[in-house]
């Protein structure tokens, strides 16, 4: 048999495969990738959806970068990724770890803390809004049975930003917690025998047994919570609209504003290409770093 | 039964059949005729089907128009202007031939060359050159031409609570005529407890900076003024400091004004359709949608001139053109403008009907809004007060005032100058230490900014 005869073959059995993937392929093509290429051309670009769109070069960015939100919304939403990591990632191990030390009613336990991630984000933080409410809220009331002073909540800028990690904690941390508990239960038991038998303790145990074994885990986990905080918006557009006194504007949320409250669609979309160029930059150091680490 | 092959040929198009079905992007709403013949024209500004009545009088008044004019087949569409949506409605082909704005809107959507230049199609209009002039001009550009029409406006005033007024043993009829008279109204009423506030201000949304450029008009201050060909903030100086000031001191000396602060118009309407609250700055139109909204009664609120009185903030709302729309087009939709909301043959019968169903008549709001001049704003008056159905003498010292207050439009970019001042608003309203001057000044720098973009 000739080799284009061979080629055609497998082209047709697989034609069925090309024909399957090519409708997944044109729909991320035309939803996903298009978007990302125009959103990318519009950055340069002043339109109105009526004439043609303008080339405006760089003025896009000049704009943003004369912005004083632009600075403001930056350095907060490294703070909430910052804040986020330390609340985001540390609780979910702890609680994966002491899930998976429990010998009774563990799967109730592993409902009870995925419950959260099932709401929808906006019932989320209409509900926590409720928690927050400086008269009658749930928290303040806790505070006042403890004879505590009331707190601010998210009507003080020294607290607003924590307030909203706590939120954002809160409702994600299930999904993560799933996984480092499947992580922890892949390690196999005699690793922990072995450590015991050598008078390793339950933190020595968990130092150099678990965190070895769920690295790989505990890093990719680590990569996709900064980009997904760094892209926090709905928290602060539900409770806080950025306030108060900017303390809770974000890099999305400014980015909201551009294209629809002042209808800037170019300077929303050059603020978009900075952010994903920062997570691009991000991630590429990152994944070497490990990678070095690995080695 | 069929073979592997076959099947998966069948499999091949089932996914090519399933590519073909998704929706291709659309091109454009509008056809320019309907299947009769008819020039077919899209508007929005129908109530939802929740709003009955008003639902009812739209749908009634757009068959009434159709019968009027058979050359002409209007389609409405529900809703207003949703800044959110605008721009991808445009770009899709979506948006209306007829679309509602309000006043916050014409500039930016001028300046982005969004709507139709309607200067030489409204001359053939009856009664354009009796609206208020400085109506019209909010739907100018530079040079004088126009791109839509005024339908109605607000003045800003304040709006209270009778009978929280009377448990403070303060006089419903006699309603706080300055800023001083507010705050000791409100430190009264606070002081009735139970987590009563005495008066409540926005600071989130854009309306705390749409507030304060309330309150900045009250005291004859402005948020911009006019400098050259471009515009500059107005309002880091005494009256901005004063305005501030006085806020601080009631929100934390007087602690009259509750302590959840970042609050919208919903959240006030809320605590003052409960009977928790005593005052907030707002325009008459507030007062139907508490009673609506709150199975409350007319006679419990009472609407006074906007404190001090030496200016108040007019805004509004009106409808402008799309610039796709064809001159056919463009001549239909004004023939509906002009019918169905600038129209003096109608002042009668569409009041009447507001009356009949009981709705509320004799405020500055629909079914009469205060948007004409000279006789026709005469005649308008006389028509409001023949069917007069609400208890006028709790809004008097409001519309007594209204005829020789001021009136400011907004700022220009006012949705970016506002999202500016609801930081000031929130701050002080949030942070016993604030700093009034600083705070304007840094505002001062923001608001320049974006005047200066003004693109």
């Amino acid at each position: 048999m000739s080799v284009s005869a061979r080629r055609r073959r497998r082209l047709a059995e697989n034609v069925t495969a090309y024909g399957l993937l090519s409708a997944a392929l044109v729909v991320f093509a035309l939803f996903s990738w298009y978007p990302i290429v125009r959103g990318v051309v519009l950055s340069f670009q002043q339109v109105n959806f009526v004439s043609d769109p303008e080339w405006v070069g760089f003025d896009n960015f000049e704009l943003l970068f004369a912005d004083p939100l632009f600075g403001v919304a930056w350095r907060n939403t490294l703070l909430f990724t910052g804040l986020a990591l330390v609340f985001g990632f540390a609780i979910p191990f702890v609680t994966a770890v002491l899930l998976n030390e429990l010998r009774h009613a563990r799967a109730y336990f592993r409902l009870v803390v995925y419950l959260p991630v099932m709401l929808p984000p906006v019932v989320t933080a209409l509900l926590w809004k409720w928690f927050y409410d400086p008269g009658p809220g749930l928290f303040n009331e806790g505070l006042r049975a403890a004879g505590l002073p009331d707190l601010a909540w998210l009507d003080s800028s020294d607290t607003a930003m924590l307030s909203l990690v706590l939120v954002s904690t809160w409702a994600n941390m299930g999904s993560t917690t799933l996984i480092y508990l499947a992580a922890l239960q892949t390690i196999p038991g005699d690793l922990y025998e072995a450590a015991e038998l050598d008078g390793a303790g339950i933190w020595r145990r968990l130092w150099h047994v678990t965190v070895p074994q769920t690295r790989f885990v505990l890093l990719v986990l680590l990569l996709l919570q900064v980009v997904a905080t760094m892209q926090v918006f709905t928290e602060p557009f539900v409770m806080t609209g950025g306030g108060p006194d900017d303390s809770t504007v974000t890099v999305l949320l400014l980015l909201y504003r551009y294209a629809f409250v002042y209808n800037d669609f170019g300077s929303a979309s050059a603020l978009s290409l900075l952010l994903f160029v920062a997570l691009g930059v991000f991630s590429a150091a990152y994944v070497r770093l490990t990678k070095r680490s690995a080695e | 039964m069929k073979s592997p092959r076959s099947r998966r040929v069948l499999v091949s198009l089932a996914a090519i059949g399933l590519l073909a079905a998704v929706p291709a992007c659309s091109g454009g709403s509008g056809e320019e005729r309907s299947a009769d013949g008819k020039i077919k024209v899209t508007v929005n500004g129908q109530p939802p089907q929740t709003q009955a009545f008003e639902r009812m009088i739209f749908d009634q008044d757009v068959a009434e128009f159709e019968a009027a004019h058979p050359d002409i087949d209007l389609e409405p569409h529900e809703g207003f202007m949703e800044v959110e949506s605008f721009s991808a409605k445009l770009a899709g082909g979506q948006l209306e031939d007829v679309y509602y704005v309000y006043f916050t809107d014409p500039a930016q959507i001028i300046a982005r060359r969004q709507a139709a230049d309607i200067t030489e199609a409204v001359k053939e209009l009856p009664h354009v050159d009796k609206l208020q002039p400085q109506l019209l001009d909010v739907f100018r550009d530079g040079s004088g031409k126009l791109y839509g029409l005024p339908t109605a406006n607000y003045s800003m005033g304040l709006v209270y609570s009778r009978p929280l007024f009377a448990k403070a043993g303060l006089d419903p009829d006699n309603p706080p005529r300055t800023w001083a008279e507010v705050r000791a109204a409100a430190d009264k009423i606070a002081a009735l407890g139970n987590g009563v506030v005495g008066y409540a201000d926005f600071s989130k949304g854009n309306q705390g900076g749409w507030h304060l450029t309330a309150w900045l008009n009250s005291l004859g201050g402005q948020i911009a003024r006019k400098e050259g060909d471009g515009w500059k903030a107005d309002f880091n100086n005494d009256l901005g400091r004063t305005a501030l000031d006085h806020l601080k001191q009631m929100r934390w000396t007087d602690d009259s004004m509750g302590s959840k602060q970042l609050l919208q118009d919903a959240d006030v309407q809320r605590m003052m359709g409960s009977g928790q609250l005593g005052m907030y700055l707002a325009a008459p139109d507030n007062i139907p949608t508490l009673v609506k909204q709150f199975n409350g009664k007319y006679s419990d609120y009472g609407l006074a001139p906007v404190p001090e009185g030496k200016g108040t903030l007019i805004g509004g709302e009106g409808y402008m053109v799309n610039p796709k729309a064809s001159p056919e087009k463009i001549k239909a939709g004004l023939t509906w403008i002009q019918w169905k909301y600038l129209n003096p043959d109608r002042f009668d019968s569409f009041t009447k009907r507001y009356a009949d169903a009981n709705q509320p008549v004799g405020l500055p709001a629909v079914p009469n809004p205060d948007i004409w001049t000279g006789a026709l704003r005469d005649q308008q008056e006389a028509v409001k007060a023949k069917y007069a159905n609400v208890p006028a003498q709790n809004y008097a010292t409001y519309l007594n005032a209204s005829t020789t207050i001021k009136g400011h439009l907004e700022p220009p970019s006012a949705q970016q100058v506002y999202a500016t001042l609801d930081t000031v608003m929130q701050a002080v309203l949030t942070d016993p230490a604030a700093d009034p001057g600083a705070l304007l000044s840094a505002a001062e720098a923001k608001v320049n900014a974006t005047l200066a973009q003004v693109r």
